[in-house]
């Protein structure tokens, strides 16, 4: 086995060498197969929709925070969807809700953070030389970059886009007649959508295979980064829960188009009885959230695996509770799957299937917990240098620790009852799905923007962004659980109607200040991003003194990564401050054999062993090498 | 004018932002503090989580305690005082994770910052502490978990047999209330009877639909059960009583139901909040198109005697509009002329 490991790397080294020259700008740039390349090109994609999702999101803000301004000049933009007297078109406004969920859910947090460092992180830290198939990885990103245009034209359809929520419930999202964006915009959505779906499957098979085939040698599950357990576990429940978002949108294909009732029943619409009978929206409901509980998790978890290497680096210590992280991320993937149902409580499904999904949920609650705890120990008695990427991890964990707590909340189904639909569940949701994963990925960006373009991203702008962010983040959302409490709905145009909720003009006012400067300042970020791509500081080779691999290859990696040889690993990634060690690092490269003077008992006996393999590995180069000549 | 002189103010302050950019990256590279491990910055990032910890807590006590009676809507249910009463144990509970967590996670980043003589405690695992942090949160939430499962039970139960039926069907974008009269129980319906003068599709070749009546209002009576029979019939729309702590979706082709006793009359809460112009309201609160925002419907909650009263007032549907009974087999017409008589 050894031997025909090492003979076909260096193969593939070869091979890689004479590609190079044959690389033009439509291979290099556009249709790439080089993981990073394409990595590169989701995390641009990603932040090109959200600047568009965050866009939208200011617009609704606007008319919830200033219900009575003028929007005459978003005219030229919005054209008719601005009212004859200034003020947005109620439907347009479902629209811009429904369009910025979708967005930011898919787009963004799914292909932006998945796309990004899965693609660009498993092959650099596992060791490999690219994913097990380059050209299904090019293949996912196009895919999505086709289900963007999708999505993109049908903004701008005279009917609109899809209105009815970014879960498209039936028979809203079914029936044109019960509103405009229900045609043409969601056809496209649900075009749009197949494609992402698609996509996904296509980058989450290439993950698994890579994760599970292409170690180097020595990298064993065991010594595995958080980052790539996240990101393989993150696929595996892609894997599993995208199609059946498939069979719901195929089913909901088929009603809209071809006559079937799987959703439908007992419809008086418009003047007239539809013949549909039969259908039952909540199987809807049931199918879409069966996917989209797990997509909470697809979002969240690579945001925990980026956090989790950031705050060790940073720290200068091995994350606490390694195993137990895995265990918890292990248990939060499983458990994710039998949750789905506490989205509908009140949905008038059996009550007692409520009770049965109250009791899984809450049991969700604990590898949480586990993972809040383990964060903190790893700060304590820490050596902490704050990088922008540290800030935004610490920022993570915050986000993490006030969303899930409401979250406690919103599980229980006796006070689901109150709080369902309401602004608490904006507030819970956006805190621990939304920011806390958006801060992954800007954790993300920069501690490996060195990686990425060979230079450094300005620190100081970098602080600045995170602080405004930080802050701006919490003045938007935290305002939104008293909101909630009081009994706000969610999606309304305005409260005005009603006694209830005719009250709080100035906390939303309020909001939507805060959100206008939260999203200015990520003008900040994209300066920073832009600016530092081509005039940043040039990098070194291991800015953050990582343990980790893909800061052992060249500062501009070609494609194939190493020039020469795979590293082999010895160790696991986390040997940060270890007692006896000169440096308060020890990449994984490092054989224990070269440092015994920090060694642990159980270690010490591993040297003997990794000396033999050691020995082998030689005598099969030397016979290489003397077939080779 | 104006435009051009914001457009010359944005342009001299993004020049100036970049100035000083250029001289700050300039005077670090000078300064030699850009090949430092942790510049002069880390100290003051340290301390902004600090300032960040107490500006925060203070605001979110003010703010919390100066507008509690804002948010905390009154209740006017049985199992809302027991569903608000777990909101606030939650509330307890999590709050003190709340703040002790983020004590922690605000005060690590300071006392822990960056020191060039110091080095990080190498501390991989332990696993007592794991296993600690694993049993007692499961323990806290199992208490918060039973709780609610009985309440939960105790809400979802069905409804006593002396209920009060109520039918309320959604439709965009508007809720059609009908009761079922002095037989308590309502007509069967059809959707494809539905029409401008049968919203809600009742059919009355049904004798139990024969003394049905709307009304624009719910009126419902103090410390009576009380059964929503909730139904849609375009649309899912969702019924939502904040003061009632009721929510329930109203689903096409499915009836869901949700039973509750109102405690306190409307004239009671107008006393007690002090507002003369309270009323109990229904909102929905499932995305349902353009008027979603606006399908109001309000509550009035009366003495039980006075509710017997307003019932034995109504007139059913069929008195207000006879044309719906015509066509029906002749015994039930005669049963609906009598009906009709009775209430002339």
């Amino acid at each position: 086995m050894a031997t025909a490991s090492v003979a076909s790397h260096s193969d593939a080294a070869h091979d890689h060498h004479d590609h190079e020259h044959h690389d033009n700008f439509i291979t290099k740039y556009i249709f790439s197969t080089d993981h990073k390349m394409i990595g590169k090109q989701f995390l641009v994609t990603g932040i090109f929709w959200a600047i568009i999702g965050g866009l939208l999101s200011l617009i609704f803000r606007l008319q919830l925070g200033f219900p009575d301004m003028s929007l005459e000049w978003l005219r030229p933009i919005l054209g008719g969807w601005i009212t004859p007297d200034g003020a947005l078109d109620p439907e347009f406004y479902l629209a811009l809700v429904t369009m910025h969920g979708t967005i930011m859910v898919f787009f963004v947090l799914t292909a932006g953070l998945s796309g990004t460092f899965s693609n660009f992180l498993i092959p650099l830290q596992i060791g490999a030389r690219d994913m097990a198939s380059g050209f299904m990885n090019m293949l996912s990103y196009w895919f999505f970059f086709v289900s963007g245009v999708i999505m993109f034209i049908s903004l701008f359809i005279e009917t609109g886009p899809a209105g009815g929520g970014w879960v498209v419930y039936p028979p809203l999202s079914a029936l044109e007649q019960a509103i405009p964006g229900s045609g043409l915009g969601m056809t496209l959505w649900l075009i749009a959508m197949t494609f992402f779906i698609a996509s996904s499957l296509l980058g989450g098979i290439n993950y698994i295979t890579t994760v599970i085939n292409l170690r180097t040698k020595g990298m064993s599950f065991s010594r595995l980064p958080l980052t790539i357990w996240a990101f393989f576990l993150t696929a595996v429940i892609g894997l599993l829960s995208f199609p059946v978002l498939f069979s719901a949108a195929l089913l909901l294909v088929f009603d809209r188009s071809f006559g079937t009732s799987f959703y439908l029943s007992d419809i008086y619409i418009g003047g007239e009885a539809l013949p549909n009978t039969g259908g039952s929206p909540v199987l809807y409901q049931h199918l879409f959230w069966f996917l989209g509980h797990p997509e909470v998790y697809i979002v969240l978890l690579p945001a925990l695996g980026i956090t989790s290497e950031v705050i060790a680096t940073n720290a200068r210590k091995p994350i606490f509770g390694y195993k137990a992280m895995i265990i918890s991320m292990l248990g939060i993937t499983i458990l994710s799957f039998v949750v789905w149902a506490h989205h509908m409580f009140v949905s008038g499904m059996n009550p007692f299937l409520g009770s049965i999904f109250m009791f899984l949920t809450l049991i969700i609650a604990i590898p949480s917990a586990v993972k809040v705890f383990n964060y903190l120990t790893t700060l304590w008695r820490g050596n902490l240098i704050f990088t922008p990427g540290m800030l935004f991890s610490i920022g993570l964990v915050s986000f993490f620790i006030s969303g899930g707590l409401t979250g406690i909340f919103l599980g229980n189904s006796a006070i689901d009852i109150q709080l369902h639909d309401t602004y608490f569940v904006v507030a819970h949701f956006h805190l621990v799905m939304g920011s806390a994963s958006f801060f992954g990925l800007m954790a993300g960006v920069y501690h490996w923007f060195p990686k990425m373009f060979g230079r450094m991203m300005d620190a100081r702008l970098g602080y600045i962004h995170f602080w405004a962010t930080f802050i701006g983040v919490y003045l938007v959302f935290f305002p939104m659980h008293y909101i909630g409490i009081a009994g706000f709905p969610r999606r309304y145009y305005s409260w005005t109607g009603f006694e209830f909720t005719n009250m709080y003009t100035d906390l939303n006012l309020f909001v939507s200040v805060a959100a206008i400067l939260t999203f200015a300042a990520q003008l900040i970020f994209l300066f920073n991003f832009f600016y530092s791509m081509y005039k940043g500081r040039v990098a070194t080779l291991n800015p953050w003194r990582s343990n980790t691999l893909e800061w052992t290859t060249p500062l501009h990696p070609q494609h194939g990564n190493w020039p020469g040889e795979i590293p082999s690993v010895y160790r696991w990634p986390y040997d940060y401050s270890k007692p006896g060690a000169a440096e308060d690092y020890i990449p994984q490269t490092v054989p224990l054999s070269a440092t015994p003077e920090s060694n642990l008992p159980h270690e010490q006996e591993l040297v003997k062993l990794e000396k033999e393999i050691i020995a082998d590995e030689e005598a099969v180069l030397v016979a290489n090498e003397s077939t080779n000549s | 004018m104006y435009g051009f002189l914001i457009a010359v103010g944005t342009l001299l302050l993004l020049s100036i932002i970049w100035m000083v950019y250029r001289i700050q990256t300039l005077v670090s590279v000078v300064k030699g503090s850009d090949k430092k491990i942790a510049s002069g910055s880390n100290k003051i990032n340290a301390l902004m989580f600090v300032f960040f910890l107490i500006g925060a807590t203070i605001l979110m006590f003010w703010y919390s305690i100066k507008e509690f009676d804002n948010y905390q809507l009154p209740i006017a249910s049985e199992h809302g005082v027991i569903t608000d009463q777990l909101f606030w144990v939650t509330m307890a509970v999590t709050g003190v994770v709340f703040i002790i967590t983020h004590i922690l996670l605000f005060w690590f980043p300071y006392k822990y910052q960056w020191k060039e003589d110091r080095v990080a405690t190498f501390y991989p695992d332990n696993n007592k502490l794991e296993v600690l942090w694993t049993i007692v949160p499961a323990i806290v939430l199992t208490f918060l978990v039973i709780g609610g499962w009985r309440a939960w039970s105790d809400i979802t139960a069905p409804a006593p047999e002396n209920s009060h039926v109520v039918e309320i069907l959604g439709y965009q974008f508007a809720w059609e209330v009908r009761y079922p009269g002095m037989d308590n129980t309502l007509g069967e319906h059809d959707y494809r009877l539905t029409s401008a003068t049968n919203v809600s599709g009742v059919d009355f070749t049904d004798k139990n639909s024969l003394d049905d009546f709307m009304s624009p209002v719910v009126v419902i009576p103090k410390g009576e059960p009380v059964l929503f029979k909730i139904r849609a019939r375009d649309v899912l729309h969702s019924v939502f009583a904040p003061h009632m702590r009721l929510k329930m979706d109203a689903v096409p082709g499915m009836p869901t139901r949700f039973w509750f006793t109102p405690t306190k009359t409307t004239e009671e809460m107008r006393r007690e909040t002090g507002n003369d112009e309270f009323v109990y309201e229904i909102a929905c609160t499932e995305i349902c198109g353009r008027g979603h925002n606006a399908m109001r419907k309000e509550i009035r909650v009366v003495e039980p005697d006075e509710f017997r009263k307003w019932m034995s007032e109504q007139k059913p549907y069929i008195v207000n509009n006879p044309s719906l009974v015509e066509g029906l087999p002749a015994d039930l017409k005669e049963l609906a002329e009598i009906t009709i008589s009775e209430h002339k």
